[in-house]
């Protein structure tokens, strides 16, 4: 019976939420092809984690070895090229992560296998294996056909399938495979993990934040939106390029590359809300948003939303908050 | 340190609207401004500063058609030292592992210690040149990479991982890495060194040049094809609050007063 692969994401000792939002999407695959789910667990002493990937997962291939302590995603290559061609899967699927995007499109190469990348949906039509993907920080979306292949491997984007456990445990089998490295990994070497430097504002206790966006357009208009913030009784979150130019420390940046947060209010100015950004702050309690373009993608995550230049918004929204805080202090 | 760069010529859609065109396989082309994709402008930047600590030469390519040439002159202003642009019509409709494939047949044979692309480009964000050009040059390879620190026959690079968090990583040379924004400054170039650079040569290279067939790129050689674009769904329906800036500013405190969050 052919089978649906998936590659669990894990570091320093935990499961990364991607491996069970990709168990789930491929349960619902495995029961539309009639493929069986199998998780691939790579690691060192990672035993206990395959037992919870037993809930999902008919079959856990489990491959222990002190070299795969940290993802070496030349080890993993070595490794899946052995797995997939010993169990030739149908499709194989893993995280659109730092670890994915290091390994997938060279796995993909390597084997001859068909690759797509930072899928957020995918599936077998016809015969035809389709995936939707987005194109231009998120304004686009895509469904693309991919070429015809014996394997098919995707990576998919996070935060964008809901985990569920199946409705019954499955118990899944845990066949341990022997390690297939036989000498060490010399072209690249894990070292260690490098933490950002701590900075002196904790974004994610924040009741109130301001995000800015590369709509700011110049470090001179910096002080303006701190001065909004402070007014506000907030603090300056920020997307990407603004951490990128140096204007704000990287403990300010929210997004899946630096900081997830929830405050009572977010208002975003001059953020288009690509993804990888939007996925921080869409929990918010209330989030306004600020943008020139009217089909910006923070608009669909907004429960207010701003068509206008932000710079014309900014000085009267300043004195309006003024005025009600002044009546406020003497009605 | 003999350096190549591989560059990309996209269209700046962060604050612009787009428009799906009557194809419904791209969007519509007028009316958005070309430049060099933000990645790859900060692998530009990493090449020429390696250049300039250790010596040796840039070398920048980029697959497109003429107007392509723009990117390629920025590069050269910065401090590339030659310019290549692979230019045939049945370039047309490559993926990133057509576009690799292109690549690859040129790089392998120049010299070179390290390789560099941006992580991604802004407008297919694939993120897999990079690595598909390391299998095929048989070099290892890291991605994501914000800092880079060159040792003999080594480079140590921080990879971006989630969270704030990086991880360090030793890798041998000569090697490919994919940069991340952020990971330097890029330069800014004068108008005086971007006509200077306008003398230079770009080199010019077609199919017949790169060793491979029709079948190796554009659609053929390519891993998907694109159906059909469209717009994505909203997610949750906001109210569009209208009016002059004034208007706009009281609707939005009030509705901060109404929550109590002023």
């Amino acid at each position: 019976m052919t089978e649906i692969f998936v590659l669990a994401e894990h570091r320093q000792g935990l499961m990364r939420d991607i491996t069970y939002e990709m168990l789930t999407k491929a349960r619902e695959i495995a029961e539309k092809t009639n493929a069986e789910l199998t998780a691939v667990l790579l690691g060192k002493d990672v035993k206990e984690h395959a037992k919870t990937l037993a809930e999902y997962a008919k079959t856990v291939l489990l491959v222990q070895d002190p070299r795969l302590e940290n993802f070496n995603s030349e080890a993993y290559r070595k490794i899946l090229s052995k797995l997939i061609a010993d169990h030739k899967p149908l499709l194989v699927m893993m995280g659109h992560t730092s670890y994915g995007v290091d390994l997938a499109p060279r796995l993909a190469t390597a084997l001859d296998l068909t690759l797509a990348t930072d899928c957020i949906d995918l599936g077998f039509e016809n015969e035809a294996f389709t995936v939707t993907r987005q194109m231009f920080g998120g304004k686009v979306n895509v469904k693309a056909a991919a070429r015809k292949a014996e394997t098919y491997l995707v990576t998919i984007r996070q935060a964008t399938f809901a985990p569920q456990k199946p409705a019954a445990p499955t118990n899944g089998q845990i066949t341990e495979i022997p390690s297939p490295l036989t000498e060490e990994i010399t072209e690249k070497r894990f070292i260690q993990y490098v933490l950002p430097p701590p900075g002196g504002v904790d974004i994610t206790a924040a009741e109130k934040l301001v995000g800015i966006g590369r709509g700011i357009k110049d470090v001179a208009n910096m002080p303006m939106m701190e001065e909004l913030a402070k007014t506000l009784g907030g603090v300056l979150g920020c997307s990407r390029p603004i951490v990128d130019k140096g204007w704000l420390p990287t403990d300010r940046q929210i997004g899946t590359s630096g900081k997830t947060v929830k405050p009572k209010l977010y208002i975003a100015f001059g953020i288009s809300g690509a993804f990888q950004h939007v996925l921080g702050m869409k929990s918010s309690d209330l989030i306004i948003a600020i943008n020139k373009d009217p089909k910006a993608p923070i608009f669909s995550f907004a429960d207010y939303a701003v068509v206008e230049d932000l710079f014309k918004i900014v000085p009267p929204l300043k004195s309006k908050i003024y005025e009600v805080q002044a009546k406020k202090a003497c009605p | 340190m003999d350096i190549v760069v591989c560059v990309k010529h996209v269209p700046e859609t962060a604050e612009a609207e787009l428009k799906i065109d009557a194809t419904g396989k791209a969007i519509e082309k007028t009316g958005l401004v070309y430049d060099i994709n933000e990645w790859d402008d900060y692998a530009l930047e990493e090449a020429v500063r390696i250049k300039e600590k250790h010596s040796g030469t840039v070398t920048a390519i980029t697959i497109g058609a003429e107007d392509s040439d723009s990117t390629l002159r920025k590069c050269l202003a910065r401090g590339a030292d030659k310019a290549i642009r692979l230019t045939d019509p049945k370039f047309e409709g490559s993926d990133g592992y057509a576009i690799a494939k292109i690549l690859h047949s040129v790089i392998k044979t120049l010299h070179f210690d390290i390789v560099l692309t941006g992580m991604q480009a802004g407008d297919d964000g694939n993120a897999m040149v990079g690595p598909i050009l390391a299998e095929m040059l048989k070099i290892p390879h890291a991605t994501m990479v914000k800092k880079m620190e060159l040792g003999t026959g080594t480079a140590k690079v921080n990879r971006e991982l989630e969270g704030g968090l990086e991880e360090q990583v030793e890798v041998k040379l000569p090697a490919l890495f994919s940069v991340q924004t952020g990971i330097n400054e890029p330069r800014y170039v004068s108008i005086m060194g971007i006509r200077k650079a306008m003398q230079k040569e770009i080199k010019l290279m077609t199919l017949a040049d790169t060793g491979l067939t029709e079948n190796d790129v554009g659609p053929a050689g390519s891993w998907s094809r694109i159906e059909k674009l469209y717009v994505p769904p909203v997610e949750k329906q906001a109210e569009f609050l209208k009016g002059s800036p004034e208007e706009v500013a009281t609707r939005i405190a009030e509705i901060l007063r109404s929550r109590g969050l002023i």
